[in-house]
């Protein structure tokens, strides 16, 4: 299957297998004006299988958000139908208002206004705590 | 200017000035009458409390200082649905210092994010409670003149019981700590404190349901109450809340010198009986609780003589 390249944009590889629909819906890329290509489940050396996902344009990823959804992923920048950056993701150690808290004692039920903010517990278990209850989310 | 919402965000090097400072003021009441003179605290309580309420009030006009606040939040403006941060926005308006108790987790964190004068977390649902931790730590520094080397075991409502996750993640810091949680398995201590504080620090803990089996080894004996306001089902309650009595023919195999404590209230969790043993010390907790809460809030408002 091809899909044409990209003159200008940014290309998210190395996506583990069957994520990639779930950082579409995280990063709201259906609310961009250009296209947006899905690949899944094609094969890769290194993972088996990937998905990968091209924007054709050039768009201002949010790292923390895609390093808590998939912190293998890749990011290349494309300008002028050339790499110009690579970026590897990773767990970053804060994420505000991605996620929400589950807890129903938390503060964050009933109080207006205030960010949703996890960090980082745990690297090796991918493990967020929220900062006001302490609750615990697996990324 | 500094909050306190858990007892992680004091060092030991400052849990050890506070524990000096209490001292000085337990040797010497007189010198500290007007310490805190022309400060005003304002305890804001929108959960029921006797102790750390009155405690605090207590410290502050033991150092002169005055005392504002609610006592319950029917009085306050939650009932009109008024947000935590807008509250202690306008109470920073009148006070230098706030002292928060609430049932959601995390209220005195969200608090200290807008607040532009010191929050000090008196309880918030079941998760953090520092200052019964400093009384704590206190009573078993008096009692046993260290922290180190110490079978503690805590015995009760270990999952809801915020005084036994605050005390357990303070004298993980300290070595040669043994730790026996005591409790029944719906009630076991947090998988997160088991991670964060125990695996992470290296300390040495086993769980347990049985509390006559184990009694014989503690140096620390840490009793807790079964709350009721914890539990969304009310049979659950029932059915746990005297699953531990501690009476006094069960003191027969502990050591002579074991300290029994407890944050209080009671309800049947220790019998009435143990209150005239040498080893309950739950009482002269609550006293050491004040000077430490003087100690506190005059490190707080970065008040010397």
């Amino acid at each position: 299957m091809n899909i044409d390249s990209i003159q200008n944009g940014i290309v998210i590889d190395h996506i583990r297998a069957g994520n990639s629909l779930r950082i579409y819906r995280y990063l709201e890329l259906d609310k961009l004006a250009c296209s947006v290509a899905i690949i899944q489940n094609c094969k890769s050396r290194k993972m088996g299988r990937k998905d990968i996902i091209k924007i054709d344009e050039e768009y201002e990823v949010n790292l923390d958000i895609l390093g808590y959804l998939d912190p293998d992923a890749t990011v290349t920048f494309i300008r002028d139908g050339k790499t110009a950056l690579k970026r590897k993701c990773a767990l970053p150690d804060k994420i505000i208002n991605v996620i929400h808290c589950k807890n129903p004692r938390c503060i964050t039920v009933t109080e207006p206004g205030l960010d949703q903010s996890f960090r980082l517990a745990d690297r090796e278990r991918k493990r967020y705590r929220c900062i006001y209850c302490d609750a615990s989310m697996q990324a | 200017m500094f909050h306190l919402n858990s007892i992680q965000d004091l060092t030991e090097t400052q849990i050890d000035a506070l524990i000096s400072l209490a001292e000085e003021i337990v040797r010497d009441k007189a010198k500290f009458r007007e310490a805190c003179r022309y400060k005003t605290l304002a305890t804001l309580f929108y959960e029921a409390s006797t102790r750390t309420r009155l405690s605090f009030e207590a410290a502050m006009h033991e150092l002169g200082g005055n005392v504002i606040g609610f006592a319950d939040a029917a009085s306050s403006s939650a009932t009109k649905g008024e947000s935590v941060a807008d509250t202690v926005r306008t109470v920073a308006c009148y006070a230098d210092i706030i002292v928060m108790r609430h049932p959601k987790e995390g209220a005195p964190m969200a608090a200290s994010l807008k607040s532009p004068i010191p929050i000090i977390n008196a309880g918030d649902g079941g998760h953090n409670h520092p200052t019964q931790t400093l009384a704590d730590l206190f009573t078993i520094y008096k009692i046993k003149g260290r922290f180190e080397k110490q079978t503690i075991g805590l015995c009760g409502d270990l999952m809801f019981g915020r005084t036994v996750h605050s005390l357990i993640r303070a004298l993980s810091r300290y070595n040669d700590i043994e730790f026996v949680l005591i409790s029944p398995e719906e009630l076991r201590l947090p998988d997160y404190l088991k991670e964060d504080s125990l695996n992470r620090s290296n300390v040495t803990f086993r769980e347990t349901e049985e509390l006559e089996g184990v009694i014989q080894e503690l140096d620390v004996l840490y009793m807790t109450r079964v709350q009721r306001e914890r539990f969304f089902n009310e049979a659950d309650y029932v059915r746990l809340k005297d699953r531990y009595i501690l009476t006094r023919s069960m003191l027969r195999n502990a050591k002579e010198d074991l300290a029994i404590l407890h944050p209080l209230p009671r309800v049947n969790e220790i019998a009435v009986e143990v209150d005239d043993d040498h080893r309950a010390c739950y009482f002269s907790q609550m006293l050491y609780g004040k000077y430490m809460r003087m100690a506190l809030l005059m490190n707080m408002l970065e008040v010397s003589l």
